[in-house]
């Protein structure tokens, strides 16, 4: 940190005056995540540890390794849903220490749940209300009188979940009930009740498990459209590396719950630890079948 | 000094019923997780069973008080059968309100078949007093007493060395790779629910042995403090119910005899919400995270 | 399509509320009339009383999906601070005035128990939560049964303050409207959908931003209020009220209702209070096995709603899909289009 680090040669990502890397537009604008020596420790053991990161302003970031590594973990840790035993995040330059899940949301992190969460026994459409339940201007009174404005929010909302929908095509879909879609329209549900809440980060865990390689090149695209639409950064977990190394930016790998990599998909692809630790397994069981 | 003494002796006697009662809730919220809200009511079956099988077809003590076991058993995995097994997969509210629905049934049966008066219980034991100087404690009591400590010392033997304890704690501990196992939930489950009754029925003869009067609504308050003394030691832990019992037991009879006792239950009652809120993990639990 | 629904919806909460506005016109003619029995008039407030109470808890079990074992606990607490500021000023307001307050009071010292409990509440859910309720509802009879100035558990005296059904009529009916029009609103409000939400998934609803700890305030602070009011309406109608009567039997009455009526369902559960209240009155054999039948239509609904076939009627626990499951005609789109 004493010296500014160098910029590497031909590498889209610029270093920080931390000394992190992030994409080259994203270096002049706050980062929009930024963790400092993050770990927990579960009875003695410890998930994670020592988990620095910075994601820039527009960045798309992975979160990769090995089953068990334990990238939920950081997920939970980020929403506050589980309280780090050590370290700092800091949510677009404001520590997220000391609040709940539902402060943390609204100061800008949304996410998605590996094990699908909708709310199932409510329509598509109010899953995503739920979603926007922060935006809508509609006080108490309001809503037990359906007066003072009543009318004017709940309008304004289902438009702007209509118009969210849209974005994944599931607004033919609206008025059925969640829990009875199929299993890649729950993914999407899930991500676009995540951007109903206005982040400036999503975090997505596993948003292609159990998607067919057309749907995950879909999801790659829309990925891709959100990131352009509402100029946010989407961090996510994944297993598929066609899709984290096609879309990712920076990427960061996990193993043990350390950081054992960090770097652009090129540098994880050529970076030996990795490959002993991740790829290599996965690549020696490739080569013996 | 000697009124101490002998409060801290009825608050053992007290508290080992409680125990007893709890350890059958401890031991189906580890294994079925859900609150067998109808628990409490068995201790009544249980009572009723010993004051016919003894008055109206005049079998001696011990006959009786096994006949209440047996009866005890049987309508206890009856229970699991019929109401709470269909619904292993329904949300736990479901779960809830039926076992509530069971409780009612239960109470409402009694109600019907022996009225709402109460009902005195036969002397089974006649154990003459112990004098130790001023303090006196009663036959029953030291029976209590007695039977308990063999009781949890049996369990604890039989759920840490023996096979079948081996099975149960590996359900509770995770249902699914026990099954994998070659354990079945099912028969675990039942087993659970077998043995929880057995013990409400040592704990309904002593409890009518100690106050004597039965009515239908007799296990329902039992049955919410012992649940209470069964989170209070960590749901769940076959130790914890224990020492949750007796702490409880103490906590009742000594408000009873130093504070009050028209306020004792408002007491009893802020005592189990107290602990419900500071310490749902209860002294000897463990700390479960959710998983997300 | 989704604008018919939503016409739709309006459509049936309006007719709920036409259907209740003509049940009580019609049964005002024959009160005022002089043509209800004795038997029928009786009965009105109470019926009045325990469709507010199961309408109310319905906002806790239905749309939080909370089990409260201790309603009658706040309508206790509600009846005995209404009625106490109703006798005090008895001497000097009319009715007309003094009933409407002293109701208000009532439910608003109820709600002031119910943020007291709700307090705990928010750290604790499921069963843990149902026990505290239990809990405090006992409290609180033990309270007023030791209280001096309540009436102690000979009860209170509110001879009084007194008054026949056709005096409190207009005030019950008017309490009922609120309640309902209130909870149907609020149900289809940013709030309603927030409280559905944690009730569906509590961790998803604090990740997208619902502060689960005040809505669970919201929730068990309303339907106390309700249940206060209802409480100290229902104390008007007789000459003592013994604490006892509040008890958690009382409790499970009013939850017997709102899972007979649906959880959720508005409409289920004001048919289903005025069924069950009624039923013992017109089956007086009936009346000793009145909550026999209660506790084995409590595990027959849960049952019904956990088996396959039932499932298929979209798993809601409501009376019109009893009635759809027992004549086996499967209609989905009735069912769901249902509420």
């Amino acid at each position: 940190m004493s010296s500014p680090k160098p910029r590497i040669p031909d590498s889209p990502l610029v270093p920080y005056p931390s000394g992190a890397y992030v994409p080259e537009r994203d270096v002049k604008e706050i980062p929009v995540l930024e963790t400092h020596h993050l770990g927990i420790d579960f009875g003695g053991l410890t998930a994670v540890d020592d988990f620095s990161l910075t994601i820039g302003k527009t960045e798309i970031a992975g979160l990769i390794g090995p089953n068990g590594a334990g990238k939920t973990t950081v997920f939970n840790l980020l929403t506050n849903v589980y309280t780090p035993t050590r370290g700092s995040i800091m949510i677009n330059g404001f520590s997220s220490a000391g609040k709940t899940t539902a402060q943390v949301n609204k100061m800008g992190i949304a996410r998605t749940f590996q094990n699908i969460r909708l709310f199932s026994n409510m329509s598509v459409l109010d899953n995503v209300r739920v979603g926007l339940h922060n935006a809508t201007k509609e006080n108490l009174v309001a809503a037990i009188t359906h007066g003072f404005g009543y009318r004017k929010a709940e309008r304004q909302s289902k438009q702007a979940a209509l118009d969210l929908l849209n974005i994944f095509a599931l607004e033919q879909l609206a008025d059925v009930p969640a829990g009875s879609l199929p299993y890649g329209a729950q993914r999407r549900l899930e991500i676009v009740r995540a951007l109903a809440t206005q982040p400036k980060i999503l975090l997505l865990d596993e948003p292609a498990a159990g998607m067919n390689p057309s749907e995950t090149q879909e999801l790659m695209e829309n990925i891709r459209k959100i990131r352009d639409t509402f100029g946010i950064a989407i961090m996510l977990i994944e297993h598929d590396m066609n899709l984290v190394m096609g879309i990712c930016e920076g990427i960061c790998v996990l193993d043990y719950g350390k950081i054992i990599a960090k770097g652009t998909p090129e540098d994880i692809k050529s970076n030996p630890t990795v490959i002993e630790a991740y790829l290599g397994r996965k690549g020696a069981k490739k080569d013996d079948a | 000094m000697t009124h101490f003494i002998q409060t801290l002796i009825s608050s053992l006697s007290l508290g080992s019923i409680y125990a007893l009662i709890a350890l059958g809730y401890t031991m189906v919220y580890g294994i079925a997780k859900m609150l067998n809200f109808a628990h409490g009511d068995i201790i009544m079956v249980g009572a009723y069973t010993v004051i016919v099988a003894a008055f109206q077809l005049g079998m001696p003590p011990l006959v009786a008080a096994l006949m209440s076991i047996v009866v005890c058993v049987l309508l206890g995995v009856l229970i699991e059968r019929l109401a709470y097994k269909p619904l292993r997969q329904a949300p736990p509210l479901s779960v809830l309100i039926t076992a509530i629905g069971v409780s009612y049934l239960l109470q409402n049966l009694a109600l019907l078949l022996f009225g709402s008066e109460q009902k005195a219980f036969p002397t089974l034991i006649t154990l003459p007093e112990l004098h130790l100087g001023a303090v006196v404690i009663d036959g029953i009591t030291l029976v209590t007493l007695a039977a308990t400590a063999v009781i949890m010392v049996g369990l604890t033997l039989f759920i840490n060395k023996t096979r079948v304890g081996k099975a149960l704690r590996a359900v509770s501990e995770d249902k699914e790779a026990a099954e994998l196992m070659g354990i079945s939930t099912n028969k675990t489950i039942t087993l659970t629910f077998a043995i929880g009754s057995a013990l409400a029925a040592v704990a309904s003869i002593f409890y009518g042995a100690t106050y004597i009067y039965i009515k239908p609504t007799t296990g329902a308050m039992p049955g919410i403090k012992a649940f209470t003394a069964a989170v209070f030691g960590g749901i769940g832990s076959i130790p914890g119910a224990m020492l949750g019992g007796i702490l409880l037991g103490m906590i009742e009879q000594f408000s009873k005899t130093y504070i009050s006792t028209l306020w004792s239950d408002a007491i009893v009652f802020g005592v189990l919400v107290l602990i419900l809120v500071v310490k749902p993990t209860g002294l000897l639990g463990r700390q479960i995270k959710e998983k997300v | 399509m989704s604008k018919l629904r939503i016409r739709n919806l309006l459509n049936k909460n309006g007719l709920t509320l036409a259907a209740l506005v003509i049940a009580y016109a019609v049964v005002g003619i024959l009160v005022y009339t002089n043509h209800a029995s004795r038997q029928m008039s009786n009965m009105l407030i109470s019926i009045s009383a325990y469709i507010v109470m199961a309408v109310s808890l319905n906002l806790v079990v239905g749309l939080l999906g909370e089990l409260s074992l201790g309603h009658a606990g706040f309508m206790s607490v509600g009846l005995f601070s209404g009625c106490l500021l109703s006798i005090a000023l008895s001497g000097g307001l009319p009715l007309a005035l003094r009933l409407p307050l002293s109701m208000l009071v009532g439910g608003l010292v109820a709600a002031v128990f119910g943020f007291i409990i709700g307090l705990p509440a928010l750290r604790l859910k499921g069963d843990y939560l149902a026990i505290v309720t239990l809990a405090c509802g006992e409290i609180i009879k033990n309270l007023i049964t030791n209280l001096k100035f309540t009436g102690g558990a000979l009860g209170l005296n509110t001879g009084s303050i007194y008054s026949n059904t056709k005096d409190l009529l207009p005030f019950a009916f008017v309490l009922v409207l609120i309640t309902v029009i209130v909870m149907m609103n609020l149900k289809s409000s940013r709030y309603g959908r927030a409280i559905m939400a944690i009730r569906d998934n509590r961790i998803a609803a604090e990740s997208t931003g619902i502060n689960v700890t005040y809505f669970k305030l919201i929730v068990f602070m309303i339907a106390a209020f309700f249940a206060g009011a209802a409480g100290c309406l229902y104390g008007h109608s007789f000459a003592n009220v013994k604490p006892a009567t509040f008890d958690y039997n009382m409790s499970i009455e009013i939850l017997v209702i709102v899972v007979l009526g649906g959880m959720g369902s508005v409409r289920g559960s004001i048919i289903a209070a005025i069924l069950l209240q009624m039923l013992p009155e017109v089956l007086r054999d009936f009346s000793d096995f009145r909550m026999l039948a209660y506790s084995v239509l409590l595990i027959a609904i849960m049952l019904l709603n956990a088996s396959p076939r039932f499932a298929e009627l979209k798993g809601r626990i409501s009376l019109p899909n009893l009635f759809r499951f027992l004549t086996r005609k499967p209609s989905r789109k009735e069912a769901s289009a249902d509420e």
